[in-house]
């Protein structure tokens, strides 16, 4: 089972990763007495998130390989592969801004997210021959992508609202001088979503067609899982298209990132 | 040999004497030669900036030299009174004179702590000296250290970190909210010079346009000449804000000019897209009621006050990080300059012949096996005459030209000639702690 091995070992790195991107937050600039590894927190933390991230892919290949088939049917995998989303999205992103604080958000998060899938059960389970479809893989991988998107707003909504107050309040503490322009952050969110709602939407595509092969009927009426997926697509449809119509950006896009993400989470917590 | 300062500042120096005794860049060459002209200076440079007079040196004595710097500025200017110079002048010889360069360098002995122009006039000086060649060895690498620590402090302290000026202190809000300022339009309302030098911050970090509205419409006008900017109608700025990311307000006006209604409606107009709104008029011209709407940041003259104060305090507690890392600097230092004196050099290669003489001598008695005495006394002679005679000159070279003008490239060739970096330090350890007397 090198998958459990190899999922064990990200875990690790993930926790060492978020601690120094923890210790990384109160670090200040010009801290002399303070010793070589707090003042390189931040690098050390993208190397262990780096570690991480690897081991996590070879996690995900390996369960492939011992399953025979692309390992998205249960709610521990779920969440393992949308982290996995997760991180990649944040390499992207520091990529090409460069603004290492992002880390200090995400590495928290995807955690959390870890630690709960390590929580639930995680044996690889016997498939009904109707879940054994290609569909099935590319409407799930699409669909998580797609909510990877969401988080990425949903971080880069609470980085606004922090440095929102900050401004506003006048009070600035260290942080404030480390997160990035409540513009950039907009952008984030933005961009986010731009990314995010497509890929929901071939999810949500991808799954009636299959739907369609195995059932017959493109859309189950009375099926939760449909009925709230739809929802969340019109939800951030409606967020996408205030925001270019009656201008719902900056703050009140923040709020509505933050909130469509926990809706977002909910449903996916008590639907699987 | 030794390092001296003396100077005034603004601390110890009113604006009227050192205005008068500034020497400007046209001057700078003659008082250079005349300083340099005392026989009891070897090196010597001038800093001059509108905060501080200064002279370095290198002397032979430092008693005299500190005389001779101290009558060089007393008598620069002939109808300038010496009584009115004198109490003003601070001295300083050695360890104490490189410290206080560091630290004029970093800043920490500027008016505003961390200010950068100094170290850009410290160079300047540096070039000016180097041109006119009254600098040596010495001097050439005291200011580059002092450069160079300058430099390490600014990138290892919050030192020169955040504004301490209000317009200052506009532009890095203004950058936390949007960012890069190059898409974004600035207006101007009311004309008063607080508005007009951070209007000219704003400009040279790029702002991509800016408009002017004033009462009086000439004024305005020639606002917008020097800006390149559109002058707009005193009566319109409310339907500018509209298209405006940054706001100066500073008119004269007794009252409030722009309430919540009038912002709310710029504010669903940009859709929602932020605005800041700067009011550094006093009486206020905008209701502080304002920044209780979302995306509507307001500062008023207080609060960029505070901001300023905090990042000034802010300096000062990172001034003692650099005290520290200038000491640090001076300790390193002194040991290159100690190892300039003639006297350890001349007892270090010495020893270190010694040394050698010595050893060579073991190895060949190791070999010839027994000897009467006297054939031991005269192998003894024999090596002791060979060194004596090959160190005859060099030391005779060392102990007379070391305090002349090349001395101090004497004393670097002969320490890398012969190697004597090493023993050096040993010798400066062994100064520090001697060895403990024998229990004889």
């Amino acid at each position: 089972m090198l998958n459990v091995l190899f999922f064990k070992l990200t875990l690790s790195f993930y926790f060492l990763g978020t601690v120094f991107f923890l210790l990384n937050l109160w670090e200040e600039k010009g801290e002399r007495e303070s010793p070589g590894l707090f003042r390189r927190s931040q690098k050390i933390a993208l190397l262990f998130t780096a570690a991480g991230f690897l081991f996590h892919t070879l996690a995900l290949v390996f369960r492939m390989k011992e399953a025979g088939y692309f390992p998205l049917t249960s709610l521990h995998e779920a969440i393992s592969f949308f982290s996995w989303g997760v991180v990649l999205a944040f390499f992207l992103v520091e990529l090409k801004h460069r603004i290492y604080i992002l880390g200090s958000f995400i590495l928290p998060l995807v955690f959390l997210f870890l630690m709960s899938a390590a929580a639930l059960p995680n044996e690889i389970r016997a498939l009904d021959p109707t879940l054994k479809s290609a569909w099935l893989g590319v409407h799930t991988t699409l669909s998580l992508l797609g909510v990877v998107g969401f988080a990425i707003a949903f971080i880069a909504g609470i980085m606004y609202l922090l440095q929102e107050s900050f401004l506003k309040s006048k009070q600035f503490s260290p942080l404030y001088y480390k997160l990035p322009s409540l513009d950039l952050l907009d952008d984030w969110n933005r961009k986010a979503i731009l990314v995010g709602f497509p890929l929901l939407t071939l999810g949500i595509i991808t799954g009636a067609l299959w739907a369609h092969f195995v059932w017959g009927s493109y859309w189950t009426s009375n099926n939760p899982k449909q009925t709230l997926s739809l929802g969340t697509w019109f939800f951030y449809l409606i967020v996408l298209h205030g925001r270019i119509t009656i201008g719902w950006r900056a703050k009140k896009a923040a709020h509505l990132a933050i909130i469509g993400f926990i809706g977002v989470i909910f449903i996916f917590v008590t639907l699987a | 040999m030794n390092i001296i300062t003396v100077g005034l500042n603004h601390r110890t120096a009113a604006i009227e004497i050192r205005e008068r005794l500034s020497i400007s860049e046209a001057q700078i060459g003659e008082a250079l030669y005349r300083l340099k002209s005392d026989p009891l200076i070897e090196e010597g440079l001038i800093l001059s900036t509108c905060n501080r007079v200064e002279v370095f040196a290198v002397v032979k004595e430092t008693r005299g030299g500190l005389e001779a710097a101290k009558n060089f500025l007393l008598r620069y200017r002939p109808d300038l009174p010496e009584e009115s110079i004198t109490p003003c002048l601070y001295m300083y010889s050695a360890g104490e004179s490189l410290r206080h360069l560091f630290r004029v360098a970093s800043g920490l002995d500027s008016m505003i702590i961390g200010e950068p122009q100094i170290l850009g006039q410290i160079k300047d000086a540096f070039d000016q000296a180097i041109t006119h060649k009254t600098t040596g060895v010495i001097l050439n690498k005291v200011f580059k250290k002092a450069i160079s620590v300058a430099k390490r402090v600014r990138t290892e302290t919050k030192i020169s970190e955040s504004a301490v000026s209000i317009s200052f202190a506009a532009v890095e809000l203004a950058k936390k909210i949007f960012g890069k300022l190059d898409q974004k339009s600035v207006l101007l309302i009311g004309a008063g010079e607080m508005a007009e030098l951070a209007a000219r911050h704003f400009v040279s970090n790029g702002v991509s346009s800016i408009s002017i509205a004033n009462r009086s419409y000439e004024r305005a006008l020639e606002l917008a000449k020097e800006f390149k900017g559109v002058p707009i109608p005193f009566e319109e700025f409310i339907v500018e804000m509209a298209q405006s990311d940054i706001v100066l307000c500073s008119t004269g006006a007794p009252n409030y000019l722009i309430g919540p209604e009038e912002v709310s409606k710029v504010i669903a107009i940009r859709r929602n897209r932020p605005i800041f709104l700067i009011d550094i008029s006093v009486p206020r011209n905008i209701d502080p009621q304002i920044n209780k709407l979302d995306n509507v940041f307001l500062y008023d003259i207080d609060d960029l006050q505070l901001s300023v104060e905090t990042n000034i305090r802010t300096r000062e507690k990172e001034a003692l990080k650099a005290e520290e890392i200038i000491l640090e600097e001076i300790q390193r230092f002194s040991l290159w300059f100690k190892s300039l004196d003639a006297v350890p050099m001349i007892i270090a290669l010495k020893d270190r012949a010694e040394e050698i003489r010595r050893s060579e001598l073991e190895k060949v008695l190791g070999k010839l096996g027994a000897l009467t005495p006297a054939q031991r006394g005269a192998l003894e002679g024999l090596t002791a005459s060979i060194v004596n005679k090959l160190l005859h000159s060099p030391l005779t070279v060392l102990k007379e030209e070391a305090q002349s003008t090349n001395g101090n490239m004497i004393l670097e060739a002969a320490q890398k000639l012969f190697q004597l970096e090493e023993l050096l330090v040993k010798l400066e350890k062994k100064k520090e702690n001697p060895p403990p007397l024998n229990p004889t």
